[in-house]
């Protein structure tokens, strides 16, 4: 199982060298990955069928309790055969629409890269690899989006698909991580097992965190403004992550945890409003668009609506319903974005407006572009026939809103028969419009994946119990938690839903009549765009960006002397008002047993530290220095630190040494600042001091814990063989330390090594200097050739 | 004799400080020099100031009888004491090479020539 | 900035350098074998070599005491660096953890019984870590100043 998601990544480094050896085959070589994944999961469809559980797990950090593991039901095979399933016909169908393009070996690298992370996503049974894939996903999908990076409108648009669902994956990760917690472990299939959540504490705030991921990656509205955004990938990623997979990841998350977090007031409210508007705002945007995947992406945004619709209602039946018309979605939607992608490849239009009558020369196009539209428009015999009528029993079943529900439904597939009818009529009928390539019917690598695609989608509508059977019932009980036990079948019997997908035919197909006009009535929405979520989040980003400048700006002024003011400034009132809180400070203020010898020592310190302060001669404050670091050193010998004063003293020694090498050539001081700064900077500083030293009043004689010293006092002897305690610690007890400590000196030395003899590069160029050295080249230059003039002369002489 | 130190210690960083908000670099190492030492003797007197016994075995013993001054914070001062020197010499002669090359010892005037 | 060169040169402390040179030599390896058991070890003894060296050279000149060391400073900090780290070695092939002291008594006819251990390794280490780095940094400047 690690293998066959790894197989991804492993394949997508090499995929540039299997691309260079390939050539236009390449395709059809890198597709035999997926083709072979794809039949290793459907090998597994009979144990999984039977309601079967497979789990595969692999330490990763055990000391985290992460491990890879691996687990697959019902639901994560269905998602696995369609991932490798479609992107088997993804590889194919993008070798050879991108045949020619000079990145495609990265295309390949990326694609296969994202075929892994998803592919981990559905099968991770632990809730962190799931989000290392889940962000994974997003990151290949801002590569894809990206790809022709080149243009700037790419580049933002990738930009914003990341923004959005990098934002959902911060509040996804930590509603997993609360998830992980209130369950007591971060195994989905013991968080499964252990039945439902929503009576936790955390159970409100965990449900909208993950919401919040779940809602941005499958962009519901009001973030739905990203999918159609992300159109600028080119159209086998637009097929394959934007409408099939990637975007249906967050869908997937919610129907995993639907049996431990759903069946609460909340789970209910929330996801069925979010889901019905996303639906109805979704279909509506798509039939005011004119652009071929513009549609599309709008109309997928309703497939996602529907199915956290579904999702929310969590019955049986919407449980059935959603994954059976998940399953149609990929197969139709898959097929249209594909279509859409040989119409711009073969005829080179974008947009249903420049388009019509190509049916006599993309015969075969437009046979596929019917069948998978009428499946998309859900007219019997085909699969979306059987998913819209479980989708309107579910609804009208509904136990809230059924009225709102089953009216915002019914319009929603008003416009999706319209959308379909434009899908299937527009570009292949009516009056041949110039295109700017010659149309023609493709090549089979293009048209093998739709059409399979469609007739698939035929197959299952004709054989329904095909899929249900197969898969469908064993993800659907996955979703619910429970066995389900309805099946799917073609024919209802003449009732409500059937009623209703005939109205809603009659009248979409009225609607397609007035398409232009419905257009028309609609362009209102151009002056609430300017209102719409799209608008606001680059507002966000414009403010986010120029707030971050105005506090870089602020804060990292470049002079060392704000820095120190901020940071000290926090410290004093931090600690001074943690201080001036804590009940019976002590502070252990006694005079008493102060020798003579040292009460002379210290002052004679306080006194030079303050001459050092004051003085205006360079030398003065060094010599200055050098009697205080004397002076500290007799203290160390005084108080029983004999090594550490005789190091101090040696150390001393050469500081001096060094500071009059160096700085002596420096000039004397000047008095740079205003009489104000210094009056701020000794209040500052004097604030400090005074803190420190009520700082140490309070801490000495407060120890509350036994130190460790104690062990190395104890244990110098008999362990360490040594009697210098202090040594021991050094060389012995804490050698590692002292090892890292060398290591400092010694990028000491290699850096000023180097800044001493490495400055020919450092010193300022002038335009004199930069003369100079022409001059000097050219001197050179002229100087050889003479030389080697007086050679030959003296060779032929 | 702690609240000595404390006066003595809390001298220091005040000196220190102020000598690092000057704008010359040069009473910039000054306040650096003093930090370091400052600080040393933070350490130093919270540990405990024991006078006469330092953590030295006597010879032919094994362990230390009677009280003795803390080994540990002793080698923790004796390593920032030589990594204060490493941290002083590298900032001394960044600071020789920025005067070489910026012609000044001002900061502010540095700042203005990147 | 006008620049002042100064100069220390005197026959005081000439003569005084080359009599003290070899003491404070001998010194600082005493300090350093000692350090164990008195106060002393790698760092003490590593600076106060350091400091004979940096004296000679300001008795003299730059390039005696250069001669005087024979090896670049740089290199010094490498071997301290090298000795330092192999004293973490031995303790694995006993099967004992990173670091863990090790301990071998050697019986010499003229030495008599000498105590050989990896935390004397490591103090030679650290012993010719520091005189590297701090003559690095000596002598690095004295020949900024004196070209």
């Amino acid at each position: 199982m690690l293998i066959a998601v790894l197989s991804c990544f492993i394949l997508a480094c090499f995929a540039p060298w299997v691309h260079r050896l390939g050539g236009r085959q390449s395709g059809w070589l890198l597709s035999l990955l997926p083709a072979a994944l794809f039949v290793y999961f459907a090998s597994l469809l009979p144990e999984v069928s039977q309601g079967g559980q497979l789990q595969f797990a692999y330490p990763w950090f055990p000391g985290l309790q992460i491990q890879l593991s691996f687990l697959i039901d019902g639901l994560s095979l269905l998602f696995a055969l369609l991932i490798t399933g479609i992107g088997f016909f993804i590889l194919v169908y993008g070798g050879r629409y991108l045949e020619g393009h000079q990145s495609l070996g990265r295309f390949y690298i990326f694609l296969l890269g994202f075929m892994g992370s998803m592919l981990g996503l559905v099968l991770s049974d632990n809730l962190i690899s799931l989000f290392v894939f889940w962000e994974l996903t997003t990151i290949t999908s801002f590569m894809l989006i990206g790809f022709n990076h080149e243009q700037e409108d790419a580049r933002k648009k990738a930009h914003q698909g990341l923004m959005v669902t990098v934002l959902g994956g911060l509040a996804l990760m930590t509603g997993l991580i609360l998830l992980g917690l209130a369950a007591g472990s971060f195994e989905l299939s013991t968080i499964l097992a252990s039945g439902t959540l929503t009576e936790h504490s955390l159970y409100l705030p965990m449900l909208l965190l993950i919401l919040l991921g779940t809602f941005t990656k499958s962009a519901q509205t009001p973030f739905h403004f990203w999918l159609p955004n992300a159109m600028a990938a080119p159209t086998p990623v637009s097929a394959y992550l934007h409408s099939a997979t990637m975007v249906k990841a967050g869908v997937y998350l919610m129907a995993r945890l639907h049996p431990s977090l759903g069946g609460s007031e909340a789970w209910l409210l929330i996801l069925t409003l979010f889901g019905a508007v996303t639906m109805v705002t979704g279909i509506f945007l798509a039939s005011r668009a004119t652009g071929i995947k513009r549609v599309l992406a709008y109309s997928t945004v309703m497939a996602l609506g529907t199915l956290t619709m579904l999702l929310g209602l969590g019955t049986e039946k919407a449980a059935l319903a959603a994954v059976t018309f998940l399953l149609a979605h990929a197969l139709y939607k898959g097929a249209l974005f594909m279509i859409a992608g040989i119409l711009d490849h073969s005829a080179g239009v974008k947009d249903f407006r420049d388009v019509g009558g190509l049916r006599s020369s993309m015969p075969a196009t437009t046979a596929v572009a019917i069948l998978a539209s009428l499946s998309l428009a859900g007219i019997i015999p085909l699969f979306g026939f059987v998913g819209k009528e479980l989708l309107l029993e579910a609804v009208l079943s509904a136990s809230i809103w059924q009225i709102g529900l089953t009216v915002a439904t019914l319009v929603a597939n008003i416009m999706v028969v319209l959308v379909a009818a434009i899908m299937a009529l527009t570009p292949w009928f009516g009056k041949t419009v110039e295109t700017p390539k010659k149309p023609h019917d493709p090549n089979v690598a293009l048209l093998i994946g739709p059409a399979l695609l469609a007739v698939l989608g035929l197959l299952f509508g004709l054989v329904p119990a095909l899929a249900a059977d197969g898969i469908l019932t064993a993800a659907a009980s996955a979703v619910y938690g429970q066995p389900v036990t309805l099946g799917l079948s073609l024919w209802h019997g003449i009732n409500l839903p059937l009623m209703l997908t005939i109205s809603s035919l009659i009248l979409g197909l009225i609607m397609f009549r007035f398409w232009a006009g419905w257009r028309h009535m609609t362009r209102f929405m151009q002056t609430a765009e300017k209102f719409g979520p799209e608008v606001i989040y680059e507002r966000l980003m414009l403010g986010m960006t120029s707030f971050a400048s105005w506090q870089t700006k602020t804060l990292q002024n470049g002079y060392l002397r704000n820095y120190l003011i901020t940071t000290l400034g926090t410290v004093i009132i931090i600690v001074g008002w943690a201080l001036l809180r804590v009940q019976h400070l002590e502070l252990h203020i006694s005079f008493d047993d102060i020798k003579i010898h040292e009460f002379a020592i210290v002052a004679l310190l306080i006194l030079s530290a303050i001459i050092a302060v004051v003085v205006r001669s360079f030398l003065a404050a060094v010599a200055m220095l050098g009697a205080l670091g004397f002076g500290v050193a007799l203290l160390y010998v005084f108080f029983s630190a004999v090594d550490v004063g005789i190091t101090q003293v040696l150390v001393e020694t050469i500081t001096v040494l060094l500071l009059v090498l160096v700085l002596y050539r420096l000039p004397e001081f000047r008095s740079l600042s205003s009489t104000a700064n210094r009056i701020r900077d000794a209040i500052i500083a004097g604030a400090t001091g005074l803190l420190m030293t009520v700082l140490v009043l309070a801490i000495t004689g407060a120890r509350q814990l036994e130190g460790i010293s104690e062990y190395f006092l104890q244990n110098s002897g008999p362990l360490g063989h040594g009697r210098n305690v202090v040594n021991v610690i050094l060389v012995d007890f804490r050698a590692l330390d002292t090892l890292g400590e060398l290591f400092v000196l010694a990028l000491v030395a290699i850096g000023v090594y180097a800044m001493i003899h490495l400055r020919t590069g450092a010193l300022p160029v002038t335009n004199s200097d930069r003369r100079a050295a022409f001059n000097f080249r050219r001197a050179q230059k002229e100087k050889s050739k003479a030389e080697q003039q007086t050679k030959e002369t003296g060779e032929s002489s | 004799m702690t609240t000595l130190m404390a006066i003595l210690i809390g001298t220091f960083y005040a000196a220190a400080i102020y000598m690092m908000l000057r704008r010359s670099v040069v009473k910039l190492v000054i306040g650096l020099i003093l930090l370091s030492n400052a600080a040393n003797l933070l350490i130093f007197t919270v540990a405990g100031l024991e006078r006469g016994t330092p953590p030295l075995i006597p010879k032919g013993q094994d362990v230390i009888v009677g009280a003795a001054a803390d080994p540990l914070a002793q080698a923790v001062i004796l390593t920032s004491i030589v990594i204060g020197f490493g941290v002083l010499a590298f900032a001394v002669v960044l600071i020789h090479r920025a005067c070489e090359v910026v012609q000044t010892d001002d900061m502010n005037e540095m700042k203005g020539t990147d | 900035m006008k620049p002042r060169r100064f100069n220390m040169r005197s026959l005081i402390l000439n003569t005084g350098s080359s009599l003290l040179l070899p003491l404070l030599v001998l010194f600082s390896l005493f300090l350093l074998f000692r350090g164990h058991d008195e106060p002393g070890g790698g760092f003490i003894g590593g600076l106060v070599a350091a400091a004979a060296v940096a004296l000679k050279l300001f008795a003299e000149d730059y390039k005696a005491a250069r001669d005087m060391l024979r090896v670049h400073p740089l290199q010094l900090v490498g071997i301290g660096l090298v000795l330092a780290a192999l004293a973490a070695l031995p303790a694995l092939f006993f099967g004992q953890s990173f670091f863990t002291a090790q301990w071998w008594s050697v019986d010499l006819p003229i030495f008599g019984h000498l105590k050989l251990s990896t935390p004397l390794l490591f103090d030679i280490g650290v012993f010719l870590g520091v005189i590297g780095a701090v003559l690095t940094v000596v002598f690095t400047l004295a020949e900024a100043e004196h070209s």
